[in-house]
């Protein structure tokens, strides 16, 4: 008797530690939900209360006056346009030679994984190589310079998701395709790429969304500026850098605008990673 | 007859041609194609050359005036000129090494809710919503913290860690000094919610990898569901787990603009978890575009070059790791 009963004590004992770890695991979810819902209504709330026509139409004020984002609006809207248009066709050409090219060469696997290393490196060390690269030598701040290091950040981004998708168009397209005399490069251009467009398409949306909220390799290569400018020769204003810059100074008009701005980019973010995730869900 | 005929032998004598030359031109733009993908991905190995060669050039002025002691010195005096690492190499280490000690429990937890506990038509909502958690951007995080988080952290959590904590001895120098709200701890706290995704959605696809077989066998013994997860689950996927969280201690050790806002930026090291600190990235953030000299700037590069030494191990030890798993699962 005494024996079932140490077997029980024990089984209670083992069903007592498995409901508390399942509901600290409940609970660990509870806590992540809870983050995005307390970051997320924080900013709707702060981030409403700061938007108003003003923001899409005037320039940003100085201090102690009110006014808008419209400059940083198109300031980021061109630099992410060029970070796209640079960084894309470097990107997807990487990612073909990767994935129909190289495949297992050894020339392969080293960018493979110094692409891999890219994709985390710390962007504000893309800041500095961009400053060492351009800014430097041109001797003044500049859009171009801005939206090259963000192109720095596309790449790795766009490279990774091209090699993906083409790996997943099958191989008998491509066989069917050379049967039918075609040449390799024709193959790729007409056939894959058709194939895996969905897909390649995804990585690059997936990638603006990545750089329209960066920050850190902007604040030294674009600078910032207080007034309209739309020549890729002189500093720029963008959301992040305008947004950190007015959040960190005691002016109530900065800082609302800050949360205006923080929603405009959280909300096209978001936006965009949904509108990448329904894609990729459509073709699968 | 004979003009037809040779017609048709000139006509075909020509087709023969332009086929000749239709093939030649198509191996051309074949042979051009390939090398331009070819010369796209040494580009992308020229990028870190050059990154690593842009970050030597821009501090060699620092290694020359300091050399080692670069590393090793505490102070960070713009006026005279005197720079040292050591204190932004600390704040980084210390606040993602703490990120990383809240992040990694609660990750894995979510990661297990999600393999093992959540109802089928939850788990996609729940996966999608802690992945936009890794969507918003760092920025956001930065803005947050420090108009919301710290001042709650201010007046709530740090009050009770000093009341509690700050009494026991070991744990004093810790939770020592005035609740500033800003600092070490809170620096942590945020960088511990911005890479919970990263840690969940590479343990939530390694937990799938485990073969159903395994876990039906130790459930059949008996086994609890926790103890499936820690004797069987777990031990199996190790390798990607501790990957996947070397990635986010990547993550965590080069993030900016969050740390920026809520660190605190005083440029020394403090015993106290709640004091004010910096790390590599808030320095250079903050004090970049307003340094004068070589010197100054030198200093700042120096840092980064720093820091991107320290992520580029820990990032490719994480790689190593998550690829010789790959490997593993294509034998």
């Amino acid at each position: 008797m005494a024996f079932t009963d140490a077997k029980l004590a024990k089984y209670g004992r083992r069903a007592r530690g498995n409901r508390v770890w399942m509901t600290l695991c409940m609970a660990a979810t509870a806590v992540g939900l809870a983050m995005l819902a307390l970051i997320l209504g924080a900013l709707v709330m702060k981030g409403v209360a700061g938007l108003s026509p003003r923001v899409f139409t005037e320039m940003t004020p100085p201090p102690g006056s009110a006014g808008g984002l419209l400059n940083p609006i198109v300031g980021s809207l061109i630099m992410t346009a060029i970070g796209v248009v640079v960084g894309t066709p470097l990107g997807v050409l990487a990612g073909t030679y990767l994935a129909e090219y190289g495949q297992h060469s050894r020339l392969a696997s080293v960018v493979r994984f110094i692409n891999d290393i890219l994709l985390s490196a710390p962007s504000i060390v893309i800041g500095l190589f961009i400053y060492e690269l351009m800014v430097r030598p041109m001797g003044h701040f500049s859009g171009i310079a801005g939206g090259v290091a963000l192109s720095v950040i596309v790449v790795p981004v766009v490279l990774r998701t091209t090699e993906d998708m083409l790996r997943l168009v099958p191989g008998q397209l491509r066989e069917a395709a050379f049967a039918l005399g075609m040449p390799r490069s024709l193959v790729i251009r007409r056939v894959v790429y058709k194939a895996a467009r969905t897909g390649m398409v995804t990585g690059v949306l997936l990638a603006v969304a990545r750089i329209s909220g960066e920050t850190a390799p902007l604040l030294f290569t674009a600078l910032n500026n207080q007034f309209f400018n739309a020549s890729l020769n002189q500093p720029m204003a963008s959301l992040p850098v305008v947004i950190f810059q007015f959040a960190m100074s005691p002016y109530k008009e900065w800082q609302d605008l800050a949360w205006a701005g923080a929603l405009l980019i959280t909300v096209s973010v978001l936006g965009l990673s949904i509108l990448a995730r329904s894609l990729s869900a459509q073709r699968s | 007859m004979t003009d037809i005929a040779l017609k048709t032998a000139a006509d075909s004598g020509i087709k023969r041609d332009s086929r000749a030359e239709a093939l030649a031109r198509f191996r051309l733009s074949d042979t051009l194609f390939a090398q331009l993908t070819r010369a796209a991905a040494i580009v992308v190995l020229l990028l870190l050359g050059g990154v690593i060669q842009s970050l030597i050039n821009g501090s060699l002025a620092v290694w020359q005036e300091f050399g080692f002691g670069f590393f090793t010195g505490t102070s960070w005096n713009p006026v005279t000129e005197r720079f040292g690492a050591a204190p932004a190499i600390y704040g980084t280490l210390v606040s993602s090494v703490l990120a990383m000690l809240i992040a990694v429990p609660i990750g894995i937890g979510i990661a297990v809710f999600l393999t093992e506990l959540c109802p089928m038509a939850l788990r996609r909502p729940i996966g999608i919503a802690v992945e936009l958690l890794a969507g918003i951007p760092s920025i956001i995080y930065g803005i947050w913290g420090l108009f919301i988080f710290a001042p709650f952290l201010q007046a709530t959590v740090q009050p009770f860690l000093i009341a509690t904590l700050g009494n026991v001895p070991g744990l004093q120098g810790l939770f020592a000094g005035p609740p500033y709200g800003i600092g070490l701890l809170t620096a942590s706290l945020v960088l511990a919610v911005m890479v919970l995704p990263f840690i969940t959605s590479i343990s939530r696809d390694v937990f799938e990898t485990v073969p159903p077989m395994l876990k039906e066998s130790a459930y059949g013994l008996g086994c609890t569901t926790w103890e499936v997860v820690r004797h069987v689950v777990i031990p199996y996927t190790r390798t990607g787990v501790i990957g996947g969280c070397m990635l986010a201690l990547g993550r965590a050790l080069g993030e900016t603009m969050a740390v920026t806002f809520v660190v605190g930026n005083a440029n020394k090291i403090a015993g106290s978890l709640l004091a004010p600190a910096t790390t590599i990235s808030a320095t250079i953030a903050n004090e970049f575009t307003e340094a004068t000299g070589d010197l100054y700037t030198g200093a700042l590069i120096g840092l980064g070059l720093i820091l991107f030494m320290i992520t580029f191990v820990v990032l490719s030890a994480a790689r190593l790791m998550l690829l010789r798993l790959e490997m593993k699962k294509g034998k």
